[in-house]
């Protein structure tokens, strides 16, 4: 079983595809849930204290706002952990504010910086184009290997 | 500061969304009760949200799953079912992640379709998608017709 990391992290057909494909899909969601589930000093909504822009400087440097840092603390990790990775370049619903915008532009720089298989696709926009979007997806995680 | 103490800690917390014309959330919902164990599973309007521990959630799921695998989708959340800070009964308006579901939810039909196409299709004869990465050089008649434009 090959942690591959998605993006958009929030993709609902990226998590599934590849959960479906037998492998661990790195997302948001696992890191809000480590952050939701570990007891500390209340800071809703999402437990984000003023300790993750501190640990967000491993990937980003300390002039960097702290919005970008801050969520780098969650997704810095999993791009170390991941062995692999599927990116959407067209995902509009990824948009955001300044500092999700420009986490986004680290994510993928960091993503294109590291040595793993990696798959670049656009969302499918017909039905063809749909069965070349899921057909690239089996191929490209059966070739990782090491199945569940 | 106030201390904070974790619910449900220990527990995974899935959606399961249902995209199908023969199946509704409310048929995925009463099939979860009859099997779950253990497991809060909570019906919503684009399909279920379960909470337990990791091996009852995926026990449930890959039994909801054999009912439409084509039409069923899963991811993961953080939150655990009804959240204070992020159900919508408390804060109005929909769930902020629920606008990306939804945005996805447009273009689930075309991978549904794909996910029935590969099983009758060799994988091998499919061709490859567009690849964004590739650098597309400006065609020349479509340089021509842009200076055409330009000059009429």
């Amino acid at each position: 079983m090959v942690k591959v990391f998605i993006y958009p992290a929030t993709s609902l057909i990226l998590s599934d595809m590849v959960s479906r494909f037998g492998h661990t899909p790195l997302s948001s969601a696992i890191a809000v849930r480590e952050r939701i589930q570990t007891a500390g000093l209340e800071s809703p909504p999402l437990q984000i204290t003023p300790e993750e822009p501190k640990k967000g400087l491993r990937w980003a440097a300390v002039e960097v706002p702290a919005g970008v840092r801050g969520r780098m603390s969650l997704y810095g990790p999993q791009i170390e952990a991941c062995e692999a990775a599927i990116i959407i370049n067209d995902a509009d619903l990824s948009f955001g504010c300044m500092g999700c915008a420009r986490t986004n532009e680290l994510i993928k720089f960091l993503l294109r910086q590291k040595d793993i298989p990696k798959l670049d696709l656009y969302y499918p926009k017909n039905e063809e184009e749909g069965v070349q979007f899921v057909a690239a997806i089996k191929r490209f995680l059966d070739a990782l290997g090491g199945k569940k | 500061m106030t201390e904070y103490t974790p619910v449900l800690a220990g527990t995974v917390t899935k959606y399961v969304v249902v995209e199908s014309f023969d199946i509704t959330p409310a048929d995925l919902g009463i099939r979860a009760y009859e099997i779950s164990k253990d497991a809060m599973v909570k019906e919503t309007c684009f399909g279920l949200v379960i909470n337990g521990k990791q091996e009852e959630v995926d026990r449930i799921i890959a039994e909801l799953r054999k009912i439409d695998p084509d039409h069923i989708f899963v991811k993961d959340r953080g939150f655990p079912p009804g959240d204070p800070r992020r159900c919508r009964a408390n804060l109005g308006g929909a769930r902020p992640g629920y606008h990306g579901m939804e945005n996805e939810m447009t273009v689930i039909p075309y991978v549904s379709h794909g996910l029935e196409a590969i099983k009758t299709r060799d994988l091998s004869t499919i061709p490859l998608p567009q690849n964004p990465l590739e650098h597309k050089e400006l065609d020349f008649s479509r340089l021509k017709k842009l200076i055409d434009a330009q000059e009429s």
